[in-house]
């Protein structure tokens, strides 16, 4: 009985969990078309996310794209076809590892810092005082940072993306004695719409995940300082691995919907 | 102590009307009951002192009187209107009527206590030279006007508490709610907190629910009254008590007492009896 009473416990917390982050996200989204609105406050936010993870971002899209050459064209060579490998750097960059990968550094970058950031001022009953002042937090803090991680994390998986193909060019031309113009030509040739579309629009999803999870770990902080630090790890673990879970869902949603 | 002109607005409708009125209002957490069936009212330019031991759920009782959580039963009404039915949005609207000190201040640490005295005037889009001008009197007030552009880092614990005053009386609220003002300071800031109690009560007649585990300062407060021309609190006469000031204890989920200076000290109850030595 005991068992059944504890998993009894566990499910409805589970539930309350779920409907607690869609209340937190839609109510915050909701307030997007409402006043106040709270312009200043998605700028400053988009710097802190967006201009903020600029260095991660180009770092990591360059040595992606680069090691991604490295190691494909090694394969391609095998079979004569070390030629296309500016089009499997493309590929894979604009599909699926600029988007991932981007939003994992954002993720680690943001989430946490979302977390820790509100879940000390619920701590700290700044939330409480906010409230008492007359402002809607979820207006005033969850919204901005979910709309500027949204719009911020398209445009860095788009550099992210760039720089990627720019470090394969860079790896294929330099290290490996491809041509240039082949490569470029490659990478250019074999992309569709469709490629674009698929990469562009991951990035909206994950940045909703990535500022939903970290904002709601924030808001639902409780226990002290160590509460804190288990909401920021909870808001990393939580966020990355949805990322890579939804990449899967929304990549065989795409290829059904393109057929590429 | 400077005479600021935080004057307070007379806003009430119908002057005569409770500023709170709790009825029997029950909340729990997790499955363990906090507060229990609780009523009580707090009249217009009336001082209530929540005494209580620690963790009976006076700071409970003070979030709930602000709409900041919901009874499990029971009504709670602010200036006639029922907090714990009203929409979270309508409730914003209600609070620029209420003034609260929580009980470490909650100062918003990355602005500066400028920022954070004139929070709520910023977020209203008032004019700069207006804001300005209110955060000085308010700041004046607690006698902080000194530390304008300062982070509340840099400021003392009586220091941070005295700022979470003038943010809470710079809207000239109808209902000041203080979380246990004095906690955790030396007694000489205590007192220093107290005396801009006993001011704002005494100056401006602003109602208000006071938490506190501190029997001393609860009794200063009944205790002593503000002297415009002195500048400072001074002694009632003796076996003279504040009549706008009266007594609320918590025990056990449940109120021990509800009334004034005289009937607490004067009680039978062996648990006040012993609270109180």
């Amino acid at each position: 009985m005991a068992a059944i009473a504890t998993l009894d416990r566990a499910a409805k917390k589970g539930v309350s969990a779920v409907q607690q982050y869609a209340l937190i996200s839609g109510r915050a989204l909701g307030n997007l078309f409402q006043r106040p609105f709270y312009g200043a406050d998605i700028i400053t936010q988009a710097d802190i996310i967006g201009v903020g993870s600029i260095p991660i971002v180009i770092l990591t899209g360059f040595f992606t794209g680069g090691v991604l050459a490295l190691q494909s064209a090694s394969t391609l060579a095998q079979f004569g076809a070390a030629a296309v490998t500016g089009q499997l750097v493309s590929f894979s960059m604009i599909k699926e590892l600029g988007p991932v990968l981007t939003s994992l550094m954002v993720s680690g970058r943001n989430a946490s810092g979302m977390a820790s950031e509100l879940g000390s001022m619920m701590v700290t009953e700044q939330i409480d005082a906010m409230r008492a002042l007359g402002t809607d937090p979820l207006k005033k803090l969850v919204m901005p940072r979910i709309t500027a991680t949204i719009i911020m994390l398209f445009f860095l998986t788009i550099i992210s993306d760039a720089i990627g193909i720019l470090g394969g060019a860079a790896v294929s031309v330099f290290l490996l004695g491809q041509d240039s113009s082949q490569y470029f030509h490659t990478t250019y040739q074999s992309l569709h719409y469709a490629d674009i579309l698929q990469g562009l629009f991951k990035p909206l999803i994950f940045g909703l995940i990535i500022a939903t999870i970290g904002c709601y770990y924030g808001m639902t902080t409780r226990g002290g300082t160590q509460g804190v630090g288990r909401s920021t790890t909870q808001a990393v673990v939580v966020s990355s691995v949805l990322i890579i879970a939804s990449d899967f869902v929304i990549s065989r949603f795409m290829i059904g919907l393109f057929g590429r | 102590m400077s005479q600021a002109a935080v004057a307070p607005e007379i806003k009430q409708d119908r002057p005569d009307e409770p500023a709170v009125v709790f009825e029997n209002v029950t909340i729990g957490f997790d499955n363990k009951p906090v507060l229990d069936n609780i009523s009580f009212t707090v009249k217009p330019g009336e001082t209530r002192i929540l005494l209580g031991p620690a963790g009976v759920g006076k700071s409970v009782l003070l979030k709930l009187t602000d709409g900041l959580m919901r009874p499990d039963s029971g009504r709670i009404f602010v200036f006639g209107e029922e907090v714990s039915a009203m929409p979270e949005e309508e409730l914003f609207a209600l609070r620029s009527r209420i003034g609260i000190v929580f009980q470490e201040g909650a100062l918003f640490d990355s602005l500066t206590v400028r920022d954070n005295v004139g929070y709520r005037l910023m977020e209203e889009h008032l004019p700069d030279e207006e804001i300005e001008q209110r955060v000085v009197e308010a700041l004046r007030f607690v006698e902080l006007e000194h530390t304008l552009d300062r982070f509340p880092s840099e400021l003392s614990g009586g220091m941070r508490r005295r700022v979470a005053i003038a943010r809470a009386i710079i809207t000239r609220p109808d209902l000041l709610l203080y979380d246990s003002p004095t906690g955790g300071l030396d007694p000489i800031t205590s007192t220093t907190i107290i005396e801009l109690v006993i001011k704002q009560r005494d100056v401006y007649h602003t109602s208000s629910l006071l938490v506190t585990h501190r029997l001393q300062d609860a009794f200063v407060l009944a205790s002593h009254r503000f002297n415009r021309e002195a500048n400072k609190m001074e002694p009632l006469p003796e076996g003279h008590t504040d009549p706008q000031t009266s007594f609320l204890v918590l025990n056990e989920r449940k109120l021990a007492f509800d009334g004034s200076t005289h009937d607490l000290v004067h009680s039978d109850d062996p648990f006040l009896k012993e609270y109180l030595s």
